[in-house]
């Protein structure tokens, strides 16, 4: 058994978005008034649920094929989003369950609380999981989701996005986020992106068109890097691979 | 020659009013090609321990319940062991739990077993505790807290976590016990606001 680490570092809550950003209107009664009590990780903190690769169907990290029926296809620009899940160390992280979710191209979530008039596609569910490879890396093969209306102001639209679950190895490093599409003109007027206090994390939630890894008469890609938390250990001397 | 690398945690997004999609499809309708719930059941019939399940409901600062939280536990098992076998296997304990709060009544149920006590790195004991990690639209970063038990009275005024808690916070992380349910409702906001964790 692999040891388990000591202690995570201690969460930046300085580039994490505030409890309480107004803007984004549910925050209002949501967001707790007292700040969070900080103790020591314990093995509470530092252990997790393990996932294993047997788990996921061939499928389950294609969202164009995975609800549609047998000759059927999701509706919208196909792409590929891949990426690699690393920790604050550098260290890539294998093993990782990431969970995806999403609207159809029109902007439309598959689920009874969305009332947006833009239709349902018979061929898309909206969900997808994987698990990073040896090298910390996954790809999901999916459509590209629309905007849509959601009623925090008068006339707001999010901008087209994909939500991220991801497992580390540590309860403490639960993450859950989303993916914005490069060049989306809807990103500066977001107030749950501008929850982020600094454009540079903004930058870190935008995936880039990957023309490298786009196939031809197929499908255009984006490439989404994930950090999770690492370990107070001495970080790992390397360089980025891949970059 | 490498460099030293330290990057940045990938910033935390709310997980918005449709996380059942992704993270419990079965609740909403979706299900293929995920046919049961990661985290939906944590327990086989012979795992040790006493039984028991954990009921309640979230509250935001109006009083008014969340019906569209998520929310995922972590727990010791009866011998305060973590689990280290892969979750999703059927009959052995996993340990973690996750269950959306009902979309139409709020409440949230945990069918699973009362943990053991879990040692700190220096020896000392933390009472009987499940962690918990709530997200839901409105919340930007997930939120941490951990759930004690009212009938182990010595063991949480031995344990460290539950003592750097304020001594009149602390009734917020303590479920009252109801037969065989253990009732842990959560206060975003207010009078009763329930501590959370950076942890
Ligand atoms: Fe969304």
């Amino acid at each position: 058994m692999k040891a388990r680490p000591e202690q995570f570092q201690s969460r930046d809550r300085t580039w994490q978005p505030k409890a309480l950003t107004p803007a984004y209107k549910s925050t209002r009664l949501r967001a707790p008034g007292r700040p969070p009590v900080l103790f020591a990780n314990t093995l509470s903190e530092t252990t997790g649920p393990v996932f294993g690769h047997d788990m996921i169907g061939p499928q389950d990290n294609d969202l164009i094929c995975n609800y549609a029926s047998s000759d059927g296809a999701a509706i919208g620009p196909r792409i590929a989003v891949h990426g690699r899940v690393r920790d604050e160390n550098g260290r890539v992280v294998p093993g990782v369950l990431i969970e995806i979710w999403q609207a159809n191209s029109a902007g439309r979530y598959r689920h009874k609380n969305d009332t947006y008039l833009a239709p349902l596609d018979a061929n898309f569910g909206g969900a997808g999981r994987t698990i990073t490879d040896k090298k910390g890396c996954y790809t999901f093969q999916t459509v590209q989701p629309g905007p849509y209306p959601w009623p925090n102001s008068e006339n707001a639209w999010r901008p087209a996005h994909i939500h991220f679950s991801v497992f580390g190895s540590g309860f403490a490093q639960r993450l859950i986020t989303q993916m914005y599409f490069e060049g989306d003109p809807l990103i500066p007027l977001c107030p749950i992106v501008q929850s982020l206090n600094d454009p540079a994390a903004v930058n870190q939630l935008t995936a880039r068109l990957d023309m490298d890894t786009a196939i031809s008469m197929d499908r255009l890609a984006y490439r989404f890097d994930i950090v999770l938390r690492g370990t107070t250990s001495t970080p790992f001397e390397n360089r980025l691979e891949g970059n | 020659m490498g460099t030293k690398l330290r990057l940045r945690e990938s910033p935390s997004q709310t997980a918005g009013p449709y996380v059942h999609i992704g993270c419990v499809p079965n609740t909403c309708g979706v299900g293929r090609p995920f046919m049961t719930d990661l985290g939906a059941v944590m327990l086989g019939d012979k795992t040790p321990g006493e039984r028991i399940a954990v009921e309640g409901q979230i509250f935001d600062g109006a009083g008014d319940v969340l019906k569209d939280a998520l929310i995922e536990v972590w727990q010791a098992d009866h011998a305060g062991q973590y689990a280290t076998a892969t979750a999703g296997q059927p009959g052995v304990f996993s340990g973690w739990g996750r269950q959306a709060t009902d979309l139409d009544t709020g409440r949230f149920r945990f069918e699973t077993i009362k943990p053991g006590c879990v040692q700190c790195a220096d020896g000392r004991l933390q009472a009987p505790h499940i962690s918990f990690w709530i997200v839901a639209r409105g919340i930007n970063l997930g939120l941490n807290t951990r759930m004690y038990f009212s009938d182990e009275a010595q063991a949480n005024a031995k344990c460290p976590v539950f003592l750097q808690v304020e001594e009149q916070f602390r009734p917020t992380l303590t479920a009252e016990r109801n037969g065989d349910v253990y009732i842990f409702d959560i206060y975003l906001q207010g009078a009763k606001e329930t501590v959370f964790f950076d942890i």
